[in-house]
């Protein structure tokens, strides 16, 4: 099963997220922010990075590339879709995801190996999760906050959209805790953190067992290439 | 009112016609930094007296930062002290833009330390910013993915008020750059010692990794190639910077230096190594040269000298930023993200195409000549015409004066063997507490959770273990290590000695995670070379650094020499910065630094003896710098890398971690907290084999010592290991105490210290002062 990677001027774990989706069972396919043209995925993922140096607001401008027309319709017409940190971004920005990511309450980049509770696993991201399940997944982001106005965040809460929360110690200041949410079809998530970066045993967060060795990032892509496949 | 005054007036341009005809027109040299006596050698050299962009060239390419001028007579026994073994490795040495080590399996890395000290002191988020930006262009430019960066960090004192802006801004400068860069930040070293005060050491690593077909040098080679400047536009900004100011000292009373200081944009150079990436791999170049101090000047001179020889510049061409700029500015402009590629003219179609799919702006200045001269016009005259190996190769070469330091002696007999050195455990468990809590052994956490140290997804190894570790072939597991040390205070102590105990602790802290150290790139950060026993400083730390180098059988690759470190007339610590990469087989069986099982036995390699003269200990608990550093043996060093890289490849070692600072207290402390694991040690036997007191078995700073766990049923191999290489192995405790079990270090018959206890002195040094 084909999984898209886009690459936009600035993407840094485009790569990374290509390795992922292999080490799932995936194939990756790179695709280009310039061009017009998904090339027949089942499935898109929109990586980490800083998409345009972060100019105007972290992923604006990104949001605005020729290839995210394509995105969008996919997604509409329910394409499982990923955006990871600044892929977040890039979706809050092309509205298919609500609120938006701010500076982190901090002031300054955070890279940590960040415990979440998986809140849904009704979205196809999060479907070969347990409900309440703790997991550690790398974060790293300088505007991590997730903002939303009351009404929106009732309702993420309320429609069970809140796919990930922080668990243990808010890294960005996010509005309860928030660290993904999906849209009203369950097709499209954006997290903060970077699933990516425990794929694969050594280079991943530590964990009781073995240094580097938390892969629990891999179901997440998982969830996706099994859903596509039962579909 | 005539129309004329409403526009700019025109300047006139200062030809090589007209500097022909005005001979005795006076051009103000020595505000550019050059001497009466190296004025007087360009007016040799060119039969006339320079034009203004000519002087603007010989300035900045002759400053101290980009001649090495005080420096070459000493380091070239880099070149001279090499033995075949050295060689065996070496693709590329000094004199590129980067050292190239074969690595095998067709792999190679190259990796290079440098120097962007006083930038970051005047304007410290873009100095080091840039600091990172411009030794990552250096790896690009021999055909390199970069694929890592790494810091050695010192400031001023931590409680002193200007430490914080020092700190605040470099530390974010360098995540600020090295994260939109996407480049994992593996390691480094941060300092505090008042010594820095107004003068701290921002020394960036990068490392890059290639196919050995993929090695470009940069050269203009071939008549008739074009010569071609793409990246960002060139401005006003950093005019002079790193040459001016890396080539004289700061001085209170002086003009601010702000607008010598380069500004980053990470963005544009995260674009531009994808496009000199896809440039290289479609053969679409004959070399890229970077641009960093001095800017056009040194790209033009160093190309055309390393090729063919001559080159014809349009200087109209440049693309600015500022179109007021003159020729003289544009030519010593020092913008960042910029770079020079020579390219065959029937390829340079495809070269321009896969500009504009990075949206890199680019224009062809001119083309490689046969005449021997580099010839720049603007404005349609002749505004430089000269031989560029004048500009770029030799220049002025100094045997600086050197005195053995009036004080020196003095310092030396002042060892710390008279300090009180306590007996019982409450005050030795009180003493270790402040060593970990001290600002230079603490927990630097505040600084490195601020970099991104997944990005790329090959980092085996980063903080807080001993060395960075990255996978290179994600087939085979083949990877590099690589560390970098340095210890001011042993080098102000003894020059010669604190070099190689530099080199051994990073070669050390590469061997402890079961590589093998294959190769050296150091930084040399000294006062003023004008000073004669700085320069003493400067040819002792040389002299130490090319003995040690050819002892270990390791070449030093590259590197850099930073002089004019000092505020006033007081120079810093002579502080030659050390790093170390080396080579594992297979990433899967590197050696924490800590150990993550419960009931493994600790060995101490190695022997202790009393030698605490410039420690940490006596720096910290007595402040207090005197005597002689310990010895180092280097033939030891060796033995023990081939030791624990025989043993990681047995896989015979839970954790490996190396004995410097803080000495065996400051292992232990960080072994434990790595994983949360505690332990029990008894120092008995070890007292009584090494003939020394408990203080001195915790604190003291000898060589050649590494604390690794071992589990039980490999105790037999793994002493069989070290009985037949004849190193000292002595087992002195045992790994007790899981992280939810309240863990501790308990040292049997002196104290017993919670890690809770523990983690909070070491954690909370740093945000205490800077959160």
């Amino acid at each position: 099963m084909r999984i898209g990677v886009v690459t936009f001027p600035g993407s840094l774990d485009d790569r990374d997220a290509g390795r992922a989706i292999r080490l799932a069972g995936g194939e990756p396919v790179a695709l280009w922010h310039g061009d017009h043209d998904l090339q027949g995925v089942e499935g898109i993922v929109l990586p980490g990075g800083f998409s345009y140096g972060d100019y105007l607001r972290a992923g604006a401008i990104a949001a605005r590339s020729p290839i995210m027309t394509e995105v969008v319709d996919a997604a509409n017409r329910g394409l499982p879709v990923l955006g990871i940190c600044n892929g977040f971004q890039m979706l809050t920005e092309a509205h298919l995801l609500p609120g938006g990511l701010i500076r982190n309450e901090k002031g300054s980049f955070v890279c940590r190996d960040q415990t979440l509770r998986v809140e849904s696993s009704s979205t196809q991201w999060t479907s070969a999760f347990t409900e309440g399940e703790e997991i550690v997944i790398p974060l790293k982001n300088g505007e991590g906050g997730f903002i939303a106005d009351t009404e929106t965040v009732a309702r993420l809460e309320g429609e069970g959209r809140v796919a990930f929360r922080y668990l243990g110690y808010n890294p960005n200041g996010s509005v309860r805790d928030i660290a993904g949410i999906a849209n009203e079809r369950g097709n499209v998530v954006g997290l903060m953190p970077h699933p990516e970066h425990a794929v694969e045993p050594g280079f991943g967060p530590d964990t009781r067992a073995a240094m580097r060795s938390g892969v629990d990032g891999l179901r997440i892509f998982r969830s996706a290439l099994e859903g596509v496949l039962a579909a | 009112m005539p129309e004329t005054s409403l526009q700019a007036p025109i300047p006139v341009v200062d030809t090589v016609e007209r500097a022909g005809q005005t001979p005795e027109r006076e051009q103000p040299y020595a505000a550019l930094g050059l001497k009466p006596d190296e004025y007087a050698q360009i007016r040799e050299i060119l039969g006339r007296r320079p034009t203004s962009g000519e002087l603007a060239m010989y300035s900045v390419m002759w400053s101290e930062h980009c001649s090495y001028k005080s420096s070459k007579v000493w380091l070239r026994q880099f070149g001279q002290k090499v033995s075949d073994e050295m060689r065996e490795r070496l693709m590329v040495g000094i004199g590129e833009n980067a050292g190239v080590v074969d690595v095998g399996e067709g792999w190679a890395v190259t990796f290079k330390i440098e120097s962007h000290n006083h930038p970051s002191y005047i304007e410290p988020f873009q100095g080091a910013a840039t600091g990172v930006g411009g030794i990552v262009r250096d790896i690009i430019s021999m055909g390199a993915r970069p694929v890592a960066v790494m810091d050695a960090l010192r400031f001023g004192a931590i409680d002193d008020p200007d430490t914080a802006r020092v700190v605040h801004g470099v530390v974010g400068g360098i995540s600020f750059y090295g994260n939109c860069l996407g480049l994992p930040n593996i390691g480094g070293e941060t300092v505090f010692d008042s010594v820095y005060q107004a003068n701290p050491l921002v020394n960036a690593l990068a490392v890059g990794v290639l196919r050995h077909e993929d090695l470009h040098l940069a050269n203009a080679r071939g008549v008739g190639n074009k010569v071609v400047l793409f990246g960002a536009r060139t401005g006003g900004d950093g005019i002079g910077g790193a040459s001016i100011l890396a080539s004289d000292t700061f001085s209170a009373g002086g003009p601010t230096k702000r607008p010598a200081v380069q500004v980053g944009d990470p963005f544009a150079e995260k674009v531009l190594i994808e496009c000199c990436l896809e440039l290289y791999r479609g053969d679409l170049v004959e070399g890229i040269q970077d641009l960093g101090a001095a800017g056009i000047s040194c790209a033009t001179s160093e190309l055309a000298s390393n090729g063919d020889g001559g080159m014809a510049i349009d200087l109209d061409k440049v693309l600015l930023r500022d179109p007021s700029l003159t020729a003289e500015e544009i030519l010593m402009s020092e913008s960042q993200e910029r770079m020079m590629a020579v390219v065959a003219p029937e390829k340079l179609a495809g070269f321009l195409a896969v500009t504009e799919k990075w949206d890199v702006e680019t224009s062809v200045l001119g083309e490689v000549t046969d005449t021997g001269r580099l010839v720049i016009t603007w404005r349609g005259e002749t505004i430089v015409d000269v031989d560029p190996r004048t500009v770029a190769v030799d220049g002025p070469v100094y045997e600086r004066p050197i005195a053995y330091p009036s004080w020196i002696d003095a310092l030396n007999a002042d060892g710390a063997e008279r300090l009180p050195r306590p007996t019982d455990g409450a005050e030795l468990r009180d003493q270790l507490v402040r060593l970990v809590a001290s600002p230079n052994l603490a927990d630097k956490g505040w600084i490195t959770d601020q970099y991104d140290r997944y990005v790329l997804g090959n980092t085996a190894l980063g903080f807080p273990d001993d060395a960075g570790m990255i996978r290179v072939d994600e087939e085979s597991g083949l990877g590099f290590a690589v560390a970098t040390d340095a210890n001011g205070r042993f080098c102000h102590l003894d020059p010669y000695r604190g070099a190689q105990l530099a080199l051994a602790e990073a070669y050390r802290n590469v061997a402890v995670t079961g590589a093998v150290p294959a190769a050296v790139s150091d930084c040399l950060n000294f006062g003023s070379p004008e000073n004669p026993e700085v320069m003493w400083q400067f040819s002792k730390a040389v002299e130490g650094l090319a003995d040690g180098c050819l002892e270990l059988g390791i070449p030093v690759t590259g590197g850099n020499v930073s002089f004019y470190n000092q505020t006033g007339d007081q120079p810093i610590h002579p502080t030659p910065v050390v790093g170390v990469l080396g080579i594992i087989q297979d990433v899967a069986a590197r050696v924490p630094s800590g150990w993550q099982d419960e009931g493994h036995n600790l060995y101490l390699l190695g022997t202790t003896a009393l030698e605490l003269d410039g420690s940490a200990w006596a720096g910290t608990i007595h402040e207090h710098l005197g005597g002689r550093p310990p010895v180092v043996d280097l033939g030891g060093e060796k033995r023990l890398a081939e030791l624990l890289h025989a043993a990681a490849g047995e896989s015979l070692l839970s954790s490996a971690h190396d004995l410097a600072d803080g000495g065996l207290a400051q292992a232990v402390a960080e072994a434990s907290l790595r994983f949360g694991v505690g332990a029990r040690l008894w120092l008995g036997e070890l007292c009584e084999r090494d003939g020394i007191d408990g203080a001195t078995a915790l604190f003291s700073e000898s060589t050649g010592r590494v604390l690794v766990s071992v589990p039980r049923d490999e105790d037999v191999r793994f002493l069989g290991l070290c009985a037949g290489r004849g190193y000292p192995a002595l087992r002195i405790g045992v790994t007790d105490g899981a992280p939810d079990a309240d863990p501790a270090l308990e040292v049997q018959d002196l104290f017993t210290l919670p890690l809770a206890e523990l983690r909070a002195a070491s954690a909370e040094t740093l945000p205490r002062y800077f959160a």
